[in-house]
């Protein structure tokens, strides 16, 4: 695992080095420095590459595959199940992921937490790419990609709570990419841009906060239209909304830790003292925002079962199924995000992370897949469907990669 | 100072014009919410005691819609032996409508069913969808609207019946298959769709909603032994214009006893209520904490200190 991004690169480009009359250099912005065949060689000598062209081999063309022949050659195309892996992975679970953005955007300038600074650009850069590959997981998907802007511009269907998904997602990730705005700025040398996004910051942070609450109750929303379709333990019409929304904050927290560990661990290089040093107490007062967001998660799904007097669906085979996922998703990496914040155990804190992403991506599934049609058959998911999924996430680690090679995310742009 | 006022004269704008879309689509659903059909809305009535399972609506429902020739033919009765992935058949893209044979309890032969989409007073298929596909006619039927659609397939999600069906296997021209109640050639001329035109037993009938249940109440009254004393479809996820009488409960025939007896559309309008709210309410909150959090007038006096690092998600 060391080896994830362990290449032997030469300098770390950290400034616009050139002079100021002087034309923009491929070479430095991109090539982080190194000759063209240098970087080629850095490449080769990656094995985590090699991994991911293999996935891409086969992926690319599945693809091809899904565009060209419908997406009845790479699912079952399931009439029952009509929202698959693509989805239930892809949307439903990278959303909560991506909540990231807006969580600490709003910790550092709404309530100026200045403390959570050097984190606050991989929170952003997370919520960006995460809304991104939700979009491009859903262009996958669709039946009709190339109608994706439909709802926005064609024809629409104000009372759908898609339509707020759609516009919501539309609105957040220009939202997000105008965060985002400073480090490309200053990595592409246009102080005009960070200047401007600066004094707009306030206002993108709130456009943020709103657009978050909403399209992360939205998501859960949407499955409020199938009541009698979802078991009832996994679907509660009132406060479906509110429980996506509360998991979305630990779990867009969490996300956080889980990037930054690994970044620390596997791309310390590009990293600066800033972030480096800081990251301990981040991870804590992170992992301490985590733990909130859980125990008002675990008593709010608590409260559902008992508004809609579901208990004794809790001694059923499905209660059992329920139980383990609230102990091993939301109860486990509170008690480790208690204890470790409590005693310092930087390891309970950042497997806790781990955990509780994969927890709740498994909470998403169980929603959309694996309760969904619970008195019927159970749809388990075509071996291309799976691999289409495991291409795109492998297109995401490339992008995520490549921007934190370049952009000041992790590591301070010195000013000149 | 004065980019700050046009700033906030801007997002003003903006969130009150966004809030005034919601809060009066809050107010249309509202309105909504006591929708109980067209006035002139037909129907049809099935009676399962009356049906033999020939298939002839099968036949004609693909004759009408032009629907690709199936595999096995409309005479082969070994079809009610087959089972599809989900136990019976159901209706798909190649299909709106199929006839299954099920053996309840209660009688010595099988019983057969039909099952089409049962056009819903209020959709669950057209208020789930994000692009207006689907248009409930004054005729009652449900019909879609192929060149709007995305494919999101919400529709197949929502609707209490499973009946939209998806064409997965085109590329370039995916779309929605489901039953229109033979609305542009026949439903919009006022004749019956074709599969009650079909029928040979008159299990099928076809007329306004309201003289329907008329009828079906009366089978009922005159007949208390040769029904169970229901009609699906009355309340049914808020009412169907397609109406079904059984001999055994509802249940024996495959009947889906989970549909509640609303709207699916009032399970999203708690949420649905909640938009205007956060829209409007979220950003003084969150204008406000900004403020507080902030000293006016005088310079920070402390420095952040990690130790004291209380959570931001709690607000403090």
């Amino acid at each position: 695992m060391k080896i994830l991004v362990d290449e032997q690169l030469g300098l770390p480009i950290i400034r616009n080095e050139k002079a100021p009359q002087t034309a923009w250099k491929l070479r430095e912005k991109l090539l982080l420095g190194l000759s063209p065949s240098d970087y080629r060689r850095a490449l080769i000598n990656n094995p985590v590459n090699w991994f991911l062209a293999l996935v891409l081999l086969v992926g690319l063309p599945l693809l091809a595959q899904r565009y060209l022949f419908g997406l009845q050659a790479i699912t079952h195309g399931s009439q029952d199940y009509p929202w698959g892996i693509i989805l239930g992975f892809g949307l439903f679970g990278m959303v909560p992921l991506s909540a990231s953005g807006f969580l600490l955007s709003t910790a550092v300038e709404i309530f100026d937490r200045k403390d959570f600074q050097p984190i606050e650009r991989l929170a952003l850069l997370n919520g960006l790419l995460g809304y991104f590959f939700a979009v491009v997981f859903l262009l996958v998907d669709l039946g009709m990609p190339w109608r994706l802007a439909y709802p926005m511009f064609v024809s629409f269907g104000p009372a759908a709570v898609l339509f707020l998904v759609a516009w919501h997602v539309a609105t957040y990730l220009s939202v997000q990419i105008a965060e985002m705005l400073p480090s490309f700025s200053e990595w592409a040398d246009t102080p005009a841009i960070k200047k401007f996004i600066k004094k707009i910051a306030l206002g993108l942070t709130i456009a943020g906060i709103i657009l978050s609450t909403l399209h992360q109750g939205a998501l859960g929303a949407l499955f409020c239209y199938a009541p009698a379709k979802i078991h009832p333990l996994w679907i509660s019409p009132e406060f479906q909304w509110i429980h996506f929304f509360c998991s979305s904050i630990f779990a867009g927290l969490c996300m956080v830790i889980v990037v930054s560990s690994l970044i620390r661990r596997f791309m310390t290089w590009r990293c600066d003292r800033n972030f480096l040093d800081n990251l301990d107490e981040i991870t804590i007062g992170l992992a301490r925002g985590a733990s909130y967001g859980l125990i008002t998660y675990f008593i709010i799904k608590i409260v559902a079962i008992a508004h809609d007097q579901e208990w004794l669906y809790l001694v059923s085979g499905w209660g059992l199924y329920y139980l383990l996922e609230i102990v091993l998703a939301v109860l486990l990496p509170l008690f480790l995000f208690s204890y470790g914040v409590r005693h310092r155990i930087m390891g309970f804190l950042r497997w806790g992370s781990v955990i509780a992403v994969l927890g709740i991506v498994w909470n998403r599934l169980n929603t959309v897949l694996i309760t969904y049609n619970w008195q019927h058959q159970q749809e388990i998911p075509h071996w291309k469907e799976v691999w289409v999924v495991i291409t795109l996430l492998s297109i995401y680690f490339i992008t995520y990669r490549f921007i934190l090679y370049r952009l000041p995310v992790v590591f301070t742009w010195k000013q000149e | 100072m004065k980019l700050r006022v046009n700033r906030r004269t801007f997002l003003g704008s903006m969130v009150s014009a966004a809030a005034s879309l919601f809060v009066g689509q809050t107010a249309e659903n509202a309105s909504a919410h006591d929708f109980t059909g067209y006035e002139s809305s037909k129907g049809v009535l099935v009676d399962l005691s009356r049906c033999v399972g020939c298939r002839s609506c099968e036949a004609a429902c693909n004759k009408e819609q032009g629907l690709p020739e199936p595999e096995i033919g409309f005479d082969d009765l070994s079809i009610f032996k087959q089972t599809g992935p989900d136990g019976k058949r159901r209706p798909d893209d190649k299909a709106y409508t199929v006839v299954n044979a099920y053996d309840p309890p209660l009688l010595d032969h099988p019983l057969f069913r039909k099952i089409q989409c049962n056009h819903c007073l209020e959709p669950a298929c057209l208020t789930a969808c994000f692009v207006n596909a689907y248009t409930k006619t004054p005729e009652g039927a449900v019909v879609y609207n192929a060149d709007v659609c995305v494919g999101c397939r919400t529709c197949m999600i929502a609707c209490p019946f499973s009946i939209p069906a998806f064409r997965y296997s085109s590329a370039f021209h995916p779309r929605i298959m489901k039953c229109i109640f033979c609305y542009d050639s026949r439903l919009s001329k006022n004749l019956p769709p074709a599969c009650v035109e079909a029928c040979p037993m008159e299990a099928l009938t076809f007329g306004d909603r309201k003289t329907l249940l008329r009828i079906a109440r009366n089978r009922l009254r005159e007949h208390p032994g040769r029904y169970v004393q229901h009609i699906y479809g009355e309340f049914e996820a808020g009412g169907t214009s397609w109406l079904y009488l059984s001999p055994v409960p509802f249940a024996d025939a495959g009947f889906d006893m989970h549909v509640p007896n609303q709207p699916i559309i009032n399970y999203v309008k708690d949420f649905l209520a909640v938009v205007p709210m956060v829209l409007t309410i979220w950003p003084g909150l969150f204008a406000g904490f900004y403020l507080l959090s902030r000293r006016s007038g005088k310079a920070a006096i402390q420095p952040p200190q990690p130790e004291d690092s209380s959570d931001e998600n709690t607000g403090r």
